[in-house]
């Protein structure tokens, strides 16, 4: 466990990312099984112990600690398990730290019974960086800047193999990964994963920002606003499986039961999970439209889905890409050859299910342009374009697939409420909650808040605000600071909704902190009459 | 009947209407008594500062305070004060030349710590807890998760980090004033006998304490200096150089920094820290409600850091505190 609190540690004040990789494949190469297996599954988020929960921790540290002293800790340090490893009463014993396997079995074996004596005990045996990395092993919440590719990336690095062969075997193994570690560091034959449905990479677009390229290498599609799938079905002695991947790769195939029972031909498709509707697509959305993805959150989330919500917002998948079919492998195929094979594939599928993608016909980029200027009108994201002769690979490789949305609508907004954020902005004021007024400001007008956003400035720009939002506070409610509604945000966003849940009765689609206007004074910032207008519900 | 009715929080300073005086205030008024020599508490353009005489030669040096406008207090020593209240200076343990003053009328007695801390400090003498009806505390650290370690260890890890790395150096942000000297006086405690190589701002400062009688060692300036002789050194700098182009004429430098802030692993990265060293001037949470048990007062006035918190401790303690509202205090780079 010493070791694995010094690598998360390490980890964490380290910023260059070949050093991360250093001290992650250094841990790897030196650590033993089943130690490093395990410490790879809690830093990927692979690891579950349905026991151990943020909560239950929050109930420990009550029992311990005043609550209103720890809310006070937690809202400052912006961390639970840190906040708990600090606030932790120091044992009278000395340390005696389990290793990572020990810790995790215990950890296991927890039962919602047992976790409220089990767990203290052994926090008890650790000092509080120790405390630290148990409680994170123990839930997951790393937030240390490891994503699951600089992961794979490091476990490469350590024995010297290709990080797309890691990848592909890495979905079939659950930790700690024996199997993985006996093929990369003793050379034993690679896990197969021929009759699992295992999540491939997906390949991923740069925005298209400045660059310009040759319509004559380029097809075009749209960009839908729904959720990026995988499906995947593998023929079996058991009749057959099929998965519904996220684009982080979870599984969430229990959520969309409709779309994993319509795919029964082996094959991983890659495409758009939306919800039957006209909001999308406009004039075309008699046939091939697709509601908002508001009407798609209704879905999302979910463990069961009532019949009801099943007729309500019936799901189906855009495909735009097929990386297998039939056992055979076409990601090495340039994207005109897979298209073709996805079109003549799809007829043979359930079409209340599944239809394939569009292709925008334009010659040029210009064209391309005026044609996505529409794109707001029949409330898209965009365009995607992808080069003909492209493979499919995973990640975001330069060159190969752009996406290209359209420009975002702007709005001026009054910044009312302002929060502590968590992880690498915790202590900073980094949440903004922000309003338009609901008439004219100068006969006596309110503001109403309409968004809140926590990104789209600079770090520099943060500790502007932050001061900001210290020095210009009216009151405080728990962690909420309300300030003197004196700063204007041209705030961006990509639509606006109806929505009961706000008093406002708008919701903003991604909004985003786009400028701070010290130039322009609260009084003319827009009104809630102009963000209403902008609704295309 | 409410306690220190002669004494006034107000927005910007402690107001002691009796006497027209006021305590670390942040614009200039006509008579000021000053805790320490931080920027946040020392200002310049008063028409009298009252201070200890390490507190005065601080400001002089930082803030050209004028000596005829300065009024000395040694530790221990009473000034009598317009409308019969009386000022006495004593041991803060915060940085060279730091006091809490005990402030006396009409049988009241108030104590301003100013910035305190408990712990040993090589550079100045210890805190000195004094009877009081009304404590004026600080609260920086005033959260149960700050609970500074023995600064013995984060030293220990700063020569550990410094053996280890022959072909680098490890450069340490430290506040210019108070920080800087004291992480200097415990290397040498610690047996650490080779130069210590300063940032230019630090060396006017690192001069004051030297001529103050607090024995640095060796200091060389960085100046001029090739990477190769650095290489395997210590370097002090201010915090706002660490991540500044300054810091590329050294050998890639360790970047560490000497703080309370450290304790919490987020505030370290925000600010680009490999190295983080806990070492703070000021209380940390069980200093803090310590001081409070000893001193006994009637009644807590908190001034600015973490007040919430300490609030709520005193509220637990049935002890009577307020929380007083004082701008332009600020902290972030102890």
């Amino acid at each position: 466990m010493e070791d694995f609190a010094q690598l998360l540690d390490a980890l964490v004040y380290t910023s260059s990312r070949n050093a991360k990789l250093r001290l992650l494949a250094d841990y790897l190469r030196k650590t033993p099984d089943p130690d490093r297996g395990w410490a790879l599954a809690a830093l990927t988020d692979g690891l579950d112990f349905p026991a151990v929960k943020s909560a239950v921790i929050r109930n420990l540290l009550m029992e311990r600690v005043d609550p209103v002293l720890y809310a006070l800790s937690r809202d400052y340090v912006g961390d639970t398990a840190e906040t708990a490893s600090l606030l932790w009463p120091e044992p009278a014993e000395p340390p005696s730290p389990p290793s990572v396997s020990e810790a995790v079995d215990i950890l296991a074996s927890m039962t919602r019974a047992t976790v409220t004596r089990e767990l203290p005990a052994l926090l008890d045996r650790l000092d509080a960086n120790g405390r630290y990395a148990l409680l994170k092993l123990a839930t997951g919440a790393m937030r240390i800047g490891i994503s699951a590719r600089l992961a794979k990336t490091a476990f490469a690095q350590a024995f010297d193999v290709s990080v797309d062969d890691v990848e592909e075997y890495w979905h079939g193994q659950t930790a700690p990964y024996l199997p993985l570690f006996d093929w990369a560091a003793r050379g034993a034959e690679p896990p197969s994963g021929e009759d699992l449905p295992l999540f491939r990479p997906f390949m991923l677009a740069h925005p298209l920002d400045e660059t310009v390229v040759d319509m004559a290498d380029y097809a075009a599609e749209w960009k839908w606003d729904g959720i990026r799938v995988q499906l995947v079905h593998v023929a079996n002695d058991s009749g057959g499986e099929t998965r519904v991947y996220s684009r982080s790769g979870d599984d969430i195939s229990a959520t969309f039961p409709e779309i994993a029972s319509a795919l029964d031909i082996p094959a991983v498709l890659d495409g758009e999970l939306l919800v039957r509707g006209s909001h999308q697509g406009g004039e075309r959305a008699e046939q091939a439209g697709a509601a908002s993805f508001n009407a798609l959150q209704q879905r999302l989330g979910r463990k069961t889905v009532s019949k009801k919500m099943l007729e309500d917002y019936p799901a189906f998948v855009r495909l735009y890409d097929a990386l297998i079919v039939e056992g055979e492998d076409l990601r090495e195929l340039s994207w005109e050859q897979r298209r073709a094979r996805l079109e003549a594939f799809v007829p043979r599928l359930d079409p209340a299910r599944f239809d394939v993608s569009e292709v925008i016909e334009a010659a040029t980029l210009d064209e391309l342009a005026t044609i996505r200027e529409r794109a707001r009108d029949e409330a898209i994201e965009g365009v995607m374009l992808k080069r003909r002769d492209s493979p499919y690979v995973a990640g975001r490789r330069t060159g190969l697939w752009y996406k290209w949305k359209r420009d975002p609508l702007l709005i001026d907004c009054v910044l009312m409420y302002a929060q502590r954020g968590s992880g690498k902005r915790s202590s900073f004021y980094s949440d903004y909650t922000f309003g338009c007024w609901d008439g004219d400001p100068d006969k006596g007008a309110e503001l109403l808040p309409v968004g809140k956003a926590y990104f789209g400035f600079t770090d520099e720009e943060l500790k502007w605000l932050d001061r900001y939002v210290r020095q210009h506070t009216v009151k405080t409610f728990g962690p909420v600071r309300e300030t003197d509604k004196s700063l204007v945000f041209e705030v961006a966003f990509d639509s606006v909704h109806a929505s009961k849940r706000h008093k406002s009765g708008l919701a903003m689609r991604f909004p985003r902190i786009s400028r701070i206007r010290m130039d322009k004074p609260a009084h003319e910032a827009d009104r809630i009459d102009t963000l209403r207008a902008l609704i295309k519900d | 009947m409410p306690a220190a009715t002669w004494i006034r929080p107000e927005s910007h300073g402690i107001y002691i209407p009796p006497a027209d005086c006021w305590i670390d205030p942040a614009r200039p008024v006509a008579r000021a008594l000053v805790t320490h020599g931080h920027a946040d508490h020392a200002r310049g353009g008063h028409g009298r500062t009252f201070a200890t005489p390490a507190t005065l030669d601080i400001m002089s040096l930082r803030y050209g305070v004028e000596t005829q406008h300065a009024v000395p207090a040694a530790y221990g020593e009473t000034i009598e004060l317009a409308g019969k209240v009386t000022a006495t200076w004593l041991p803060a343990g915060h940085v060279l030349g730091s006091a809490q003053i005990l402030l006396e009328h009409a049988g009241e007695r108030v104590v301003v710590t100013g910035d305190f801390k408990r712990r040993a400090d090589p550079t100045c003498p210890p805190f000195e807890p004094v009877a009081c009806d009304v404590l004026i505390t600080e609260a920086t650290f005033g959260l149960p998760v700050f609970r500074h370690p023995p600064i013995a260890e984060e030293i220990a890890k700063l020569l550990a980090a410094r053996q280890a790395n022959a072909d680098r150096c490890v450069l340490v942000g430290a506040y210019a004033l108070g920080k800087a000297q004291r992480l200097i006086a415990e290397l040498r405690l610690a047996g650490y006998r080779a130069p210590i190589y300063l940032h230019g701002a630090m060396e006017r400062m690192c001069r004051l304490y030297q001529e103050h009688g607090v024995d640095l060692g060796d200091l060389q300036p960085v100046a001029g200096l090739p990477k190769a002789a650095l290489m395997g050194q210590i370097v002090v700098c201010p915090p706002s150089a660490l991540n500044d182009r300054w810091s590329r004429q050294l050998p890639d430098p360790i970047t560490a920094m000497a703080s309370g802030w450290m304790r919490v692993r987020q505030r370290a990265r925000q600010r680009n820290v490999e190295l983080p060293l806990v070492i703070s001037d000021h209380a940390d949470w069980d200093e803090l409600t310590r001081t409070i048990e000893e001193v006994n007062p009637t009644e807590t006035w908190i001034t600015h850091g973490r007040e919430e918190a300490l609030l709520r401790w005193c509220e637990l303690h049935q002890r009577k505190a307020r929380a007083l509202a004082l701008v332009g205090y600020e902290d972030e780079d102890d």
